[in-house]
């Protein structure tokens, strides 16, 4: 069966986009931004074609194109998507835009600030929708040097320090996990996502390594365990887990804020989709047999960033440190699925319910903080630079509507009900409690403290008196207000009618969940 | 048809030396056309013969009273090292158009260089090997010690010395494997079809590989490789780091491994945790991936910081011989391609686009120069160059390193971790490299005028692009070489190996 | 056998007859016809007829393919007497060629004579199986040689070189006298045929090893083997350069022959074993130490020498150990691989001392550092050179290499498994890296270092760069087809069954 190849003709959009980008040259800065805007609109379309045509109860991947590749490897070239994928593909094509639109005063090196940018957008989507690990590793991998490069070049002045740390903590990671795929490949000669979770599922997967490594230094479970660790610390660092997260704030602080956008928008989703697609069916049992330490990490991970978000001055870092937190949701809602996986069937529909917030809080994270840095880089563009938590106060009198809007969207990330971000944390914590009853319990204080730093930041910017300098601040112009209109609504949309993601990646959620019964 | 490589570049050197001196400029046009027709002749070879099995080229008796004979044949290993001989040499031309001084002799010396590269890749007899083996020598000292910079004359006569004292060790090997097998023939198949006892392998094995191994950049026997390459004019050192160091581990396993396989197996008792010759080269290999990292991690010129890279590369050549599987050593051999187009590229930015325009190779010095602004196709291409290197994937140094990693994983899973950390260390020291030298002046938005540099010249660009071109070619195609690579290892010459455990 | 039949004894030596005859016309046409001409010409001519006449003698020895001998051994004719026969009279055309342009002496003719006579003592030398005869050419060989090292009466170096040569010359002359006397008084004959069955199957006398030890040291000093070298550097400087020339080919080459000769049938059942644990007195021991001193010194020394032709003496040295390897084993593959070697050998050194011939005419001496930029001010010669070099360092495709190969090969085949051999030929393959060392030390200062501020063109001439360039083309062609030589030195081997 010939099919279009949907997915492939997807990720090479923006590739196309970035060459004509560069071919393009620096003359023309307006025509570059435009046509770049233009790639990723296009490839938002593709996506949301994709969404039309996705069946949401159907099993397995679908628009799956599959070409041999490297024979004597085993590895093909496999692309597939499932609601987890499409997700990640539509938040993708969603904070693309925005990151560019809030780079749009970029004035050094346009085109290939842009190419870089559209590059970043073609390796997520190929992250996204590989189903074999060696290309999913290639483009795992690839969007470290866009990323690095946006952070490096564009960034403050302590960008070349964040850039490495950056690149170095996640090639760590990564290589890492390289190792791990690598004895498993060994064993098990395939690198198919899908066949390596047959494997694990039936059980054959870890002997089989165990057996082909014969590593007398250490016993069987030891060995198995080694090899989860290594994956774990390449996701893990990815996510970032605490206390792997030391490159994060640095790095966001210091991109230029339309990268940081894109970092935090979209591929802080590539550990979690890690997380999901890889090691919770590869590596089920070393999970469990960790738990405990993995759920402090959690909890770890939710209330010190929170608290750390509450020590700082500087917004971005304070952004920075509330997505760790509203990630570490994420990893307890993943850590506390797989907590169980006997036939308590009682506990089943919690499973559903945690899977569905985990995937609906990925999705509203990326929007919420897109949008959120999207402000503060409208703030900065005004300021020239200024984004401190001191150097502002009683803003909404001069830019009341700039005010409204970032309520908005701050109050998202709070998790008001009725907001994008409240659905996502309340399945979360509805499925976890009754299955991880303290660490969910112990997360909420993370809830608390979220609240108090969002709503600090309510008040000493856009409330108090108002600084001298800020007298003639300019609000919104329409061109922005048209423009977070598409971003906003939808927080509103997804606060109200959930069911527009969740009736997508539903099925996908449960397939999973239930897959993690077979251990 | 392939031995003509041989003759072409040898004949190419030949017209050089009677082209009249005033016509000297054409020097560069000869070498190119020399390289071309070379290369062109190694990518049909490729390309005609698919099933990687040993294809005979020549033979003819040489000096029949000692059954040496002038043999020629070409495997899949051969024709893989071949075609990046033939690429290496055209680039090589390209990055030396800029040179003035003396350039019939350069590009006389080049080309000998290339021609007996050629000749140790396709010698089926072994005797025929050594010859081209030790002419690929002399040609190197003079290109090091009359073009070449900081402390040339000390670092080509110690690369002399290193090599030679190589090729003596790989000498005793080979004589006294030929006077044991009866003094008929030194083809390699007969020779390696021959029953050596046991305890002869044990001595020789060590000697021939470590012999080989010299030049391969084997730790502790490295240190003549980056004081080697630093002084080396640019093309040199593309050869040098290119092609041959991959003459060393070609030796290494075409000649130390097929004749000797007897000399890995274990001595029957442990020193230090180490079992046989193979355990000892294994950490050794591992040593110099590690030493040559770290060491680089720390380098200020920054020619030695891909000097040492290319002592951590070919310990990861090394570590895939010694897994004995057949994905370690072909993963091996897709390294040797990989490093050599890479080695090949990295040296080009840094001696030709970089040193040869600012004069200087220091780090901090570099960094002000707004390099990255100045001539931003190197910035570029030491970029891609650098990913590569460090083992990103969808270049050529990816999945070569994984290859040898799953052959590793499979062998020596200890080892496992510090093969990690080296990994990681290859991607610090480049990217440190590439920070401090091309983007370390970027953060000051300063007002004065940007240092001029000549522009990045055409040739140098088509270079650069071939080599890109290659390395991506080889890292999202590499069944292209694995094709040929596997039919070569399951011939009858690697019997020897493949008895314990493929 | 009794009757000694004079008319073959005289058959069997035309060829020295020829040359003796010829060395005594270019004394009547010097002193005859090119009194007056310049001495330029005087060379020209006397180097022209001395040419024609080993020409013929070459001619001569080779239509002559008979088998014979005389007297019990005095006058030896074989295949392989007369191949070292022509090579030496080759050898002697060449070094007569290099001295056509000397300045170095008014009594042109006189030196043509000497040199001829040396040819003639060296092919008695090679052609004979008898102590006394040996002995006697030997003394011919030195003799001239003496007076040829100190032709050049204007250098204090050349005298001082001769007196040097001469009293190391008569020392050794005397000890290998004793060494003779006593075989004699042993075997009451002095035909190394008798000699040897004399002492076949009898233990070893203190006597004997004496006797052993004395003749190893004479010959020793006549190839300059280490220790008894002492001679050879100051000669190779002092001498004048086509002296230096012959005594640096020609007459190693009918040494090491004669060497071999004596030692192997005259000593056969004498060569005792030098292994560690089945060690037996005898010759073999005995140049095992003098092969890898001679190596050791050889090579080490040469490594720390400024003038070039210091240089070669002690590379003769360094090559005399390696060849001394081939008596350790003294087998008919080991004596081809002599041959082969000493004739390489000889034909490289002389390259060298050819392109000695022109450089140091004009830049006055030999000084390595001197030579500095010399490619660029005579790019022929200096390839040449490099050629030399090379070759003497066993750098492959050229003929130095493969002699070390044959000879290495040849010593390991002798008995395979053997570590005694082994560790020598590791020795001498270590040792040949080394000196890598000191010859490219020499082609760094042709090719690499700048020349002095002065660049003028070094005018060669055009017969010297002929003859320099047909040895470089024999160097590499006996390299890449040593074919055309070793199946000659095989099949005569066979056919002398030696």
């Amino acid at each position: 069966m010939i099919t279009f190849p949907w997915i492939t003709t997807l990720t090479m959009v923006p590739v196309v986009g970035a060459i004509v980008l560069l071919a393009l040259g620096g003359r023309n800065k307006v025509l570059v931004r435009w046509i770049a805007l233009a790639f990723s609109l296009v490839a938002l379309i593709l996506t949301l074609v994709l969404w039309h045509k996705f069946n949401t109860v159907a099993d397995g991947f679908q628009f799956q194109e599959l070409h041999t590749w490297i024979p004597s490897l085993n590895a093909e070239y496999r692309v597939g998507i499932d609601g987890l994928g499409l997700l990640m593909l539509l938040l993708t094509s969603i904070v693309v835009p925005i990151g560019m639109l809030a780079s749009w005063q970029i004035q050094q090196r346009v085109p290939l600030y842009f190419s870089l940018v559209l590059l970043l957008q073609s390796c997520l989507f190929g992250t996204f929708t590989a189903l074999n690990f060696f290309h999913w590793f290639i483009f795992w991998e690839l969007s470290l040097i866009p990323a690095f490069f946006l952070i490096k070049l564009w960034g403050g002045s302590k960008s070349a320090k964040a850039a490495m740390q950056f690149l170095i903590y996640t090639m760590v990671g990564s290589i890492a996990m390289l190792m791990s795929f690598l004895a498993i490949y060994l064993a098990t000669k395939t690198f198919d996502f899908t066949e390596l979770a047959h494997l694990a599922q039936s059980g054959q997967l870890m002997p089989a390594v165990v057996g082909k490594l014969g590593w007398h230094l250490f016993t069987p479970e030891h060995t198995a365990m080694v090899i989860f660790l290594g994956a774990f610390l390449g996701f893990a660092v990815k996510v970032p887990l605490i206390p792997f997260h030391t490159w994060l704030p640095s790095a966001y602080s210091e991109a230029p804020t339309g990268t940081t956008i894109l970092l935090t928008g979209a591929m802080s989703k590539m550990g979690l989709y890690g997380f999901l697609r890889i090691l919770l069916p590869l590596f089920g049992v070393q999970m469990q047999q960790v738990l405990t330490p993995l759920l402090w990490l959690a909890v770890a991970t939710v209330i010190l960033s929170a608290y750390a978000a509450l020590a700082q001055t500087d917004l971005k870092r304070i952004f920075a440190y509330s997505s760790i937190n509203h990630l570490g949701y994420c990893m307890l809602g993943i850590f506390a699925v797989v907590k169980f996986t006997g036939g308590d069937t009682a506990l089943t529909a919690q499973k559903f319910a945690a899977m569905n917030g985990v995937f609906l809080q990925m999705f509203n994270h990326g929007l919420t903080a897109a949008t959120m840095f999207w402000f503060v880089a409208m703030l900065e563009k005004r300021t020239g630079g200024l984004r401190g938590l001191n150097d502002f106060g009683g803003l909404r009198k001069v830019v009341p509507v700039f005010t409204g809007l970032m309520g908005i969207v701050l109050f998202s990330s709070l998790g008001l009900p009725g907001l994008n971000g409240f659905i996502g944390e309340f399945l979360i914590f509805k499925g976890a409690l009754p299955l991880v009853t303290w660490a969910t319990a112990l997360s909420a204080i993370g809830l608390l403290i979220t609240a108090i730093f969002i709503l600090g930041i309510l008040q000493r910017v856009f409330y108090g008196p108002l600084g001298e300098k800020w007298v003639h601040l300019p609000d919104l112009t329409i061109g922005e207000r048209l423009t977070l209109v598409p971003a906003i609504g939808l927080m509103f949309a997804l606060g109200l009618y959930p069911q527009l993601i969740l009736g997508v990646v539903n099925h996908t959620a449960i397939q999973m969940a239930l897959n993690l019964r077979n251990f | 048809m392939l031995a003509w490589t041989i003759y072409i570049s040898f004949l190419g050197a030949l017209a050089l030396f009677f082209l009249p001196s005033r016509r000297a400029a054409w020097a560069r046009i000869v070498a190119l056309l020399t390289t071309l027709v070379t290369f062109a002749i190694t990518l049909t070879a490729f390309i005609q013969h698919r099933t990687g099995e040993m294809l005979t080229v020549v033979n003819v008796p040489w000096i029949p009273s000692l059954g040496i004979s002038f043999n020629l044949k070409a495997d899949g290993i051969s024709l893989t090292l071949l075609l990046l001989t033939g690429i290496i040499g055209v680039c090589g031309v390209l990055f030396s158009w800029n040179i003035e001084q003396r350039i019939k002799e350069f590009f006389g010396f080049y080309l000998v260089l290339i021609g007996a590269v050629y000749g140790v890749f396709l010698s089926y007899d072994l005797f025929l090997l050594f010859v081209f083996y030790e002419i690929v020598v002399i040609p190197k000292y003079f290109l090091i010690a009359i073009w070449g910079s900081t402390r040339r004359e000390y670092a080509a006569m110690k690369l002399v010395l290193y090599s030679f004292i190589g090729s003596a060790m790989v000498l005793v090997g080979l004589l006294a494997a030929y006077v044991l097998a009866g003094s008929k023939s030194m083809a390699l198949g007969y020779l390696a079809g021959y029953a050596y006892p046991l305890h002869f392998q044990m001595w020789a094995f060590p000697l021939v590989f470590v012999g080989f191994g010299i030049l391969a950049g084997l730790w502790p026997f490295h240190t003549w490789a980056p004081t080697g390459h630093v002084a080396a004019p640019t093309a040199a050192s593309m050869l040098l780091a290119g092609v041959v160091m991959k003459l060393g581990a070609y030796g290494c396993l075409r000649v130390a491994m097929t004749l000797f396989p007897l000399g890995m197996s274990p001595w029957g008792f442990h020193v230090v945790g180490l079992g046989s010759w193979r355990d000892v080269f294994a950490v050794l290999a591992v040593i110099g991936i590690l030493y040559g990292a770290l060491v680089a991690l720390v380098q200020k010129d920054f020619k030695f910081v891909i000097g040492y890279s290319s002592i951590s590369h070919m310990g990861f050549i090394l570590l895939g011989l010694m897994t004995l599987n057949q994905i370690g050593i072909s993963g091996a051999v897709v390294q040797m391609v990989s490093h050599g187009i890479l080695a090949g590229l990295l040296f080009a930015v840094v001696g030709r686009m970089v040193y040869s325009r600012t004069h200087t190779r220091d780090l901090p010095a570099l960094g002000p120069m707004h390099l990255n602004k100045v001539i931003p196709f190197a910035a570029v291409t030491f970029v891609i160059a650098g990913m590569a290197s460090m083992g990103l994937p969808g270049f050529s140094g990816f999945v070569a390193e994984l290859m040898i990693v799953v052959g590793v994983w499979r062998s020596y899973p200890s080892l496992i971790v510090f093969v990690g950390i080296g990994l990681v260390a290859g991607v610090a020291y480049i990217w440190r490299a590439m920070q401090q030298a091309f983007f370390a002046g970027a953060d000051t938005e300063s007002t004065e005028p940007l240092p001029p540099l000549p522009p990045i010249s055409f040739p140098e660009r088509i270079g650069a692009a071939i080599l890109i071109c290659a390395s991506v070619v080889v890292g999202t195609f590499p069944q292209l070489f694995l094709n040929v690579i596997h039919p070569a290892l399951e011939s009858p010459l690697f019997q020897g190996l493949r008895k314990g455990g493929w | 056998m009794n009757v000694t039949n004079y008319g073959q004894l005289l058959g069997l030596a035309w060829p020295e007859i020829i040359v003796t005859v010829t060395a005594l016309l270019v004394v009547a046409a010097d002193l005859t016809f090119f009194r007056k001409s310049r001495i330029r010409i005087r060379f020209a001519a006397a180097a022209a007829i001395g040419s024609i006449g080993c020409a013929v003698a070459i001619l001569k020895l080779l239509l002559a393919s008979t088998q014979a001998t005389v007297l019990d051994g005095v006058l030896v004719a074989n295949p392989l007497t007369h191949l070292v026969q022509i090579a030496l009279l080759t050898l002697t055309i060449v070094t007569l060629l290099l001295s056509v342009d000397s300045t170095f002496t008014e009594h042109v003719s006189e030196f043509v004579l000497l040199l001829l006579l040396a040819t003639v003592g060296m092919m008695f030398l090679v052609g004979s199986q008898d102590l006394l005869v040996i002995f006697i050419s030997l003394e011919l060989l030195s003799l001239s040689l003496y007076i040829l090292a100190g032709f050049d009466k204007r250098s204090p170096r050349s005298s001082e070189a001769a007196l040097k040569y001469f009293l190391f010359g008569g020392m050794s002359a005397a000890f290998m006298l004793f060494g003779f006397s006593l075989l004699y008084g042993f075997s009451n004959s002095t035909s190394l045929t008798h000699i040897a069955s004399a002492i076949h199957g009898q233990p070893l006398s203190p006597l004997l090893i004496i006797a052993i030890v004395m003749t190893v040291i004479g010959f020793g000093f006549k190839v300059a083997a280490a220790p008894f070298h002492f001679w050879a550097p100051d000669v190779y400087q002092g001498a004048p350069l086509p002296s230096a020339a012959f005594i640096a080919s020609g007459s190693k080459v009918a040494s090491f022959f004669i060497f071999f000769q004596v030692l192997v049938l005259g000593f056969a059942g004498a060569e005792g074993s030098a292994t560690l644990f089945h060690f037996q007195s005898g010759w073999v021991p005995v140049l095992v130490v003098v092969a890898v001193v001679s190596m050791l010194l050889g090579n080490l020394v040469a490594i720390v020498q400024s003038s070039l032709r210091r240089l070669l003496a002690y590379s003769a040295v360094a090559h005399a150990g390696y060849m001394l390897l081939a008596y350790v084993t003294h087998t008919q593959q080991s004596l081809a691989a002599l041959l082969y070697y000493v004739a390489t050998y000889s034909l490289a050194t002389l390259g060298v001392l050819g392109v000695l011939a022109v450089t140091e005419k004009q830049l006055g001496n030999d000084k390595i550092s001197d030579l500095a930029g010399l490619s660029r001010r005579a790019p022929f010669i200096s390839f040449c050179l490099a050629i030399f070099l090379l070759s003497l360092a066993g750098i492959p495709p050229l003929s130095g290499f493969f002699a070390k190969f044959l000879l290495f090969t040849a010593v390991l085949a002798a008995s395979p498994g053997s570590k005694l051999l082994l560790w020598l030929v590791i020795v001498a393959i270590a040792m040949s890296a080394v000196s890598l060392f000191y010859y490219l030390r020499v082609l760094k200062s042709v090719y690499v270092a700048d020349p002095a501020a002065e660049i003028s063109e070094i005018r060669s001439p055009i017969l010297v760069q002929v003859v320099v360039g047909l040895l470089a083309g024999g160097v590499v062609l006996l390299g890449c087809a040593p074919d055309l030589l070793l199946a000659q030195i095989l099949k005569v081997i066979h056919a002398s069954g030696l």
